[in-house]
């Protein structure tokens, strides 16, 4: 049988990978240009019995999808830069409580109400640094319509594997984009849930490491009464400053995700075999940098792509390996250089590397990465 | 035969970390004779708070409890109740957790009309953070940010209730403190956003800065100013200055969130 197709924007793709991975709740409040998620939520969810709530605001959304995900579901909330910043605190309360859940930022320009119909690329580091003290992150950043819809089951995949919160991070452009998109069948990519206990109500731990880094989290309202909080806690979940419990809770957290960057951190590498100037891209970006990497392959520069799709954790050990065999790095961005920092601590001065950044709106093109290349190489 | 507090009492989680003469236990009691009145199951039972000595009362209890963020309990109820309507979702937190921080979503949880019962503890100060104004400090009173007297205008937070839509609003005070579990009772049986003030005391932090000698001069204060609603429409204008309506000061019915829900969902079904 041929494959259910569609012709979709990318917001609507990423609403539809979020009922692909089961997510059954939704909670948001509106914001260009995310809002397309929430209206296809607030349609699709009640037919297939979940539930979608409009919140008074994005601090309320980000609570909402929390306390959900807490009794049982797979919760979404979709946002733009704004949003995104109100939401850091309760993201952080995510982290240490440990609660799974996928939030859904499209990056327009910023910093406060910025640029709201411009695409942009500058809340890498916000889902990264955006909520204080020390956490785990991941964050992905797709590039296409198709590819929105995989990240964001993917999302799921991994906030349930690892209780904890995941991001995905289109820019605007991908966001809304019109493109052809192939579904899966149901079951033929891989959904998982969060291991629930199997032990009796009396002797569960809602953070009981024996069961190791990541344990397993009953629902509110399945027969285990337990106890969550956002201060520092111990393994049943209640508060502790207890020096040793402190810290090695803290490192636990954070090790769910660095840990385990080999099985979250996903990239394409293009034309990488022979190539001298390597681009690092990602998002709509990356799409240039395709182009002007064929553009230059014609011309006789030995030009490549390393696309990062996984942007938290960053892919370190392979651009690191990388640096020793290339002569050069570009890093386009939309924004004024937050990834290229990443990459220069990443390679270790092994390569310089040379960084576009745009933020006035308009998209980084091609031709801007050749005259790049011809200009290093 | 005495009242076995112990059967809602997490073990091994008292001594609590409130101070002598704090109201705040007096309502945990009020608490747990409702939920035993009402015959909630603890394990069916999300008790949600947001940060303050209020709202560490969750932990103390037997039940699911959900220790949130300053002012976001109601947002993160309101996420829970959705998921699973059939728990019982009451929600606990100070004067300033619930109406300064967090009063954009105490109103909209009046207006959509979600059925969870919320009981404030108004003790008219941030006590945890040390006794700063909050939105129920009266204006003039002494707080560690006011030192010439506050010159903000207090919330009068029942009303404030009862203008944002809940359908279930009564005020209790901590020297009344029989009357506590019977007000919380009726709130939980309330189809609807049921909310509950309690006025109650901060010693330490409010009552030494504003001429109160002790705990039972603070105690005898709340029983002076509250008069029964009953009481209250036989009484003129000059004898209600300065006094506080208490009981059930407001009761309807209208339909609730999560069986409108119920209705979309149908709907929802209905049209595919
Ligand atoms: C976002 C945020 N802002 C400020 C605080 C500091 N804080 C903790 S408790 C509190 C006030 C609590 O007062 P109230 O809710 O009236 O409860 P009480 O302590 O009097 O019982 C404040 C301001 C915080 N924890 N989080
Ligand atoms: S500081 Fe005030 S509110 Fe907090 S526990 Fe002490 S008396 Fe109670």
């Amino acid at each position: 049988m041929a494959k259910k197709v569609a012709f979709l924007q990318g917001n609507e793709a990423a609403a539809q990978g979020a009922l692909y991975a089961g997510c059954n709740f939704f909670a948001g409040y509106p914001i260009t240009p995310s809002t397309e998620v929430a209206e296809v939520m607030s349609a699709e969810l009640p037919k297939v019995g979940g539930k979608f709530i409009q919140m008074e605001d994005e601090i309320g959304a980000m609570a909402a999808i929390i306390g959900g995900a807490l009794a049982g579901s797979k919760t979404l909330t979709s946002t733009s830069g704004p949003g995104l910043s109100l939401k850091q605190e309760l993201i952080g309360y995510a982290c240490i409580a440990e609660i799974p859940c996928v939030i859904y930022n499209v990056m327009r320009g910023g910093p406060s109400t910025g640029m709201p119909t411009g695409p942009s690329q500058s809340d890498v580091m916000c889902a990264k640094w955006g909520t204080h003290g020390d956490h785990p992150a991941i964050c992905l950043v797709p590039a296409s319509v198709q590819e929105t819809y995989e990240e964001v089951i993917r999302a799921f995949n991994l906030s349930e594997k690892y209780r904890t919160p995941v991001m995905v991070m289109p820019d605007e452009i991908v966001a809304h984009m019109r493109e052809r998109i192939v579904f899966p069948e149901p079951g033929e990519v891989a959904v998982i849930e969060r291991t629930v206990p199997t032990v009796q109500p009396e002797q569960y731990k809602p953070y009981d490491t024996s069961f190791g880094d990541v344990p397993p989290l009953a629902a509110f309202g399945s027969g285990y009464k337990f106890h969550v909080t956002g201060l520092n806690k111990m393994q049943d979940g209640f508060p502790t400053t207890k020096a040793a419990i402190v810290q090695a809770e803290e490192e636990r957290q954070v090790r769910k995700v660095d840990g385990n960057v080999d099985d979250i951190v996903k990239y394409e590498e293009y034309l990488l075999d022979d190539a001298e100037i390597v681009v690092v891209a990602f998002g709509s970006t990356s799409r240039s940098a395709r182009f002007a990497v064929n553009e230059a392959r014609k011309q006789g520069i030995k030009a490549g792509l390393f696309r990062l799709i996984t942007f938290w954790p960053f892919p370190e050990k392979q651009l690191l390996a990388l640096s020793k065999k290339v002569k050069a790095f570009i890093t386009p961005e939309m924004n004024l250089g937050m990834a290229t920092g990443v990459v220069k601590g990443v390679v270790e001065g092994n390569a310089p590397v040379h960084g576009i950044f745009r933020v006035d709106g308009e998209p980084i093109n091609p031709g801007q990465i050749l005259d790049k290349m011809k200009e290093v190489k | 035969m005495a009242f076995d507090y112990e059967k809602y009492i997490r073990p091994g989680k008292l001594p609590h970390i409130w101070c002598p003469g704090c109201g705040h236990g007096i309502v945990m009691k009020g608490l747990i004779r409702a939920i035993d009145t009402v015959g909630l199951k603890k394990e069916n039972t999300a008790i949600v708070s947001g940060i303050g000595c209020a709202s560490r009362l969750p932990g103390y209890m037997d039940c699911c409890t959900l220790h949130t963020a300053h002012g976001r309990a109601a947002a993160f109820a309101t996420g829970v109740k959705m998921a699973k309507p059939e728990m019982d979702v009451i929600l606990v937190g100070g004067d300033g957790d619930g109406t300064a921080i967090g009063g954009n979503h105490f109103i909209h949880a009046c207006r959509r009309n979600i059925d969870m019962t919320y009981i404030i503890l108004n003790n008219k100060i941030y006590g945890m953070t040390g006794g700063q104004f909050s939105p129920a400090t009266p204006t003039g009173a002494k707080a560690s940010t006011t030192p010439y007297g506050n010159p903000d205008a207090a919330f009068d937070i029942a009303k404030l209730a009862i203008g944002a839509g809940a359908t279930f609003v009564a005020r209790g005070t901590a020297f009344h403190a029989n009357q506590i579990d019977k007000l919380i009772a009726e709130a939980i049986q309330h189809k609807g956003f049921s909310v509950v003030e309690i006025l109650d005391d901060c010693p330490t932090t409010y009552g030494r800065r504003n001429k109160f000698k002790s705990v039972i001069e603070m105690m005898n204060h709340l029983k002076e100013i509250a008069v029964p609603v009953k009481a209250a429409e036989k009484m003129s204008p000059e004898q209600l200055q300065g006094k506080v309506l208490t009981g059930v000061l407001y009761k309807e019915e209208r339909p609730e969130y999560t069986d409108e829900y119920a209705k979309v969902i149908e709907r929802a079904k209905g049209a595919k």
